[in-house]
């Protein structure tokens, strides 16, 4: 089934007519992606800022598509997507987020950070019209073979010859972890829990307690 | 690929250290309450010092790489990382009861160093751009969440949030630097970089922004004036043990990546990043030395003095030479032994409600504790640079270093700063020797309470006292780290 899908796509990227149909897809989706990427610290309210993360997430996971990084495009949707944003959104409604005390120093800082964003803009214009990143250094991309597996080729790679930065990104995750326990788990005495252990192991006696009554006298004939 | 090829030795105390942290976060679940870290501390201490021990086995064995090059073991990263080993010891030994009587003393805690070394040993061992990030935020991750474990202060709280917010900041300008040299070179390997360094020019635009983004980030980690910002906040706002723990040993990694980064990576365009390194180090000589002068907390000083340190570190590296190289890296291993030390006697002056981190906490400590006041009369006379200890010689070879550079101005300034800074130092020996300590102050005069343990107080002794008895042998130490460095600089 995947040969059958790229199969279509491959003869497409031979011919000029489709290349430039492949340009308007990169053309559109990165305006979304730019577009959503202001949105999300320009707008004011937390939950609409969220919403375009997830906007400017799923282009950008377009994008990669187009670049036949397939796995990287699914992940990206499935894990930031999917759970991260979710529990972000969780969080933000779940937190009673004072917006107006959040801007509060955001007009006197403006002038400030408005001359940063000018003079790195600049520069990096600058940088990128040098000609160090035009076409010539860095070539399109050809379009990979109908049998190509992205994952299988991200698997080869993370796990030969970049596993030693995988296992410490793995101690990284394992430190967020230690990190975000420790400083969030506080324990109080007075919280009422539930132990299944000593639910498991309660004895009828425990429970049940067997009352003798004397029988009702008005039975009695 | 196979196993064997991967020379998976190389990363031994890495392992070593990272197998025994998920040990003592094992245990620690199966202690009762009250004995908890018991087992995790002598752990801790036989992985760091094996770990040190484990470097200085590959010390003679020349430059290699390992692990698909991501890796590389040379002589001066065999000494680094045993130093990182061997001075995350002391910080156990010397914070041991200090953070048992405030509450911190938990697995979590020891664990949280453990892989803080695991972050710093990648970072000396790096090879690749890619490791040497890594390694950084392993180790900055530790950091942020050890200050921020003390949850009742609100100092430490707005410390480790400070300190996060702009370490993040300045791991993403780092990061931009980083792209920018591997959208320019088209790699990510360390060597490829120094090889291909040729084909640029070096008033090529992208290079230099690269160059600029790559520094800077640097000397945020480094705490070089004018990204110096959270050094006092973060020194004063955390509890002291884990001061003493974040203003000691990771400077020897960072001094490790400043010399993979810069001498080996861009050790082609030295003469686009030593003007930036020559105005940061004089900045921050003078920033750290005058600003010290103002502070009445003892932590508070020593963080601007790490400032002015710190800028004494850049001089070494200004021209690119070997020579230079190597009195920078004597600089880093002397200043680390000296601040072990400083915050050490810090830690042993601390009672269980006292912190004992106020100058005039220190009024007439020679009448009270005569073997501390002398033990910090050394460490004042090192910082300050005053002859018969390391310090001195330690400032002398990069003030030397960098006057053969040609750095005059640099180095007038920042001998004129060393005499500034020497007023402050020596208040703190005036205040032990000269002044009586406050007489109603019940603190003061409460008798002091034993609660140190006995190795604490040898391995400080030995720790403080090697800063003067080395200085007859300070020519053979010098020559043997000179060695180790190889081939690093131009001669």
């Amino acid at each position: 089934m995947r040969a059958q899908s790229r199969g279509p796509a491959k003869r497409m990227l031979s011919t000029a007519k489709t290349m430039t149909f492949l340009q308007l897809i990169f053309y559109i989706f990165a305006t979304v992606l730019v577009g959503a990427s202001l949105m999300v610290i320009t707008v004011r309210n937390p939950v609409r800022a969220a919403l375009f993360l997830v906007l400017a997430f799923f282009s950008a996971a377009c994008l990669w598509l187009t670049l036949e990084a397939e796995f990287l495009a699914i992940t990206l949707v499935l894990v930031y997507v999917g759970a991260v944003m979710v529990l972000f959104l969780f969080v933000i409604m779940m937190l009673d987020v004072n917006i107006a005390q959040m801007r509060a120093g955001f007009a006197r800082y403006l002038p400030l950070g408005l001359i940063v964003a000018v003079v790195m803009a600049g520069e990096l214009t600058l940088v990128m019209l040098s000609g160090e990143f035009g076409l010539d250094h860095a070539p399109r991309p050809v379009g990979q073979a109908a049998d190509y597996s992205n994952t299988r080729a991200l698997g080869e790679v993370i796990y030969t010859d970049y596993v030693f930065a995988f296992e410490l990104a793995a101690l990284i995750l394992l430190v967020a972890i230690i990190a975000a326990i420790s400083l969030t788990l506080r324990r109080r005495p007075q919280t009422r829990t539930q132990s299944p252990q000593k639910q498991v192991r309660v004895r009828k006696q425990d429970r049940l307690r067997v009352v003798q009554m004397p029988t009702s006298q008005q039975d009695k004939p | 690929m196979t196993l064997a090829s991967l020379n998976l030795w190389v990363i031994a105390p890495e392992i070593l250290l990272s197998v025994v942290a998920c040990l003592v976060l094992l245990i620690d679940l199966f202690l009762p309450a009250d004995r908890r870290p018991g087992v995790g501390y002598p752990l801790a201490l036989f992985a760091l010092l094996g770990a040190a021990m484990a470097s200085l086995m590959g010390l003679d064995n020349g430059s290699m790489t390992a692990l698909n090059e991501l890796v590389i073991s040379d002589g001066v990263g065999a000494v680094l990382k045993a130093g990182t080993g061997i001075g995350t010891a002391g910080v156990l030994i010397y914070s041991r009861e200090y953070a048992r009587v405030r509450g911190l003393w938990r697995a979590e805690y020891l664990v949280l160093i453990l892989f803080a070394v695991v972050g710093m040993m990648t970072m000396i061992g790096a090879n690749h751009l890619l490791t040497l990030y890594v390694g950084l935020e392993l180790l900055a991750l530790c950091l942020y969440s050890m200050i921020g474990m003390q949850r009742d202060s609100v100092r430490a709280a707005e410390a480790a949030m400070k300190y996060f917010v702009l370490g993040a900041l300045a791991s993403g300008i780092l990061l931009y630097g980083m792209s920018l040299l591997y959208g320019l070179t088209g790699s990510l390997s360390l060597a490829e970089l120094a090889s291909s360094s040729g084909s640029f020019a070096p008033t090529n635009l992208p290079l230099l922004t690269a160059v600029v983004l790559i520094v800077a980030g640097l000397l945020f980690k480094l705490g070089v004036v004018p990204f110096h910002m959270w050094v006092p906040d973060v020194y004063d706002g955390s509890a002291t043990s884990t001061t003493l723990f974040l203003s000691s040993v990771p400077k020897l990694a960072a001094f490790a990546i400043m010399l993979r980064l810069l001498a080996y990576g861009l050790g082609d365009w030295v003469s686009a990043w030593q003007d930036m390194l020559a105005i940061a180090a004089v900045l921050s000589i003078s920033v750290g030395n005058i600003v010290a002068i103002a502070q009445t907390s003892i932590k508070r000083m020593l963080g601007y003095s790490t400032i002015s340190h710190m800028g004494f570190l850049l001089l070494g590296f200004l021209g690119g030479t070997a020579h230079g190289y190597s009195a920078s890296l004597s600089y880093v291993v002397i200043y680390t032994v000296i601040t072990l030390g400083a915050f050490g006697i810090i830690l042993l002056l601390s009672k269980p409600q006292f912190e004992s981190d106020a100058l005039s906490d220190l009024k007439g400590l020679n009448h009270r504790r005569p073997g501390l006041a002398f033990l910090m009369l050394i460490v004042m006379f090192s910082l300050a640079g005053v002859p018969p200890t390391a310090g001195f010689f330690a400032k002398l070879l990069v003030l030397q270093a960098a006057l053969e550079n040609g750095f005059l101005w640099t180095v007038i300034v920042a001998v004129v700063m060393a005499v500034v800074g020497a007023f402050y130092y020596l208040r703190v020996v005036k205040l032990m020797y000269f002044d009586l300590p406050d007489q109603d102050d019940q603190v003061l005069s409460a008798p002091e309470l034993d609660h140190v343990s006995t190795a604490a107080r040898w391995v400080l002794t030995v720790n403080v006292l090697s800063l003067v008895l080395v200085v007859p042998w300070i020519g053979n130490l010098v020559d043997w780290l000179t060695r180790t460095l190889g081939t690093f600089g131009r001669l």
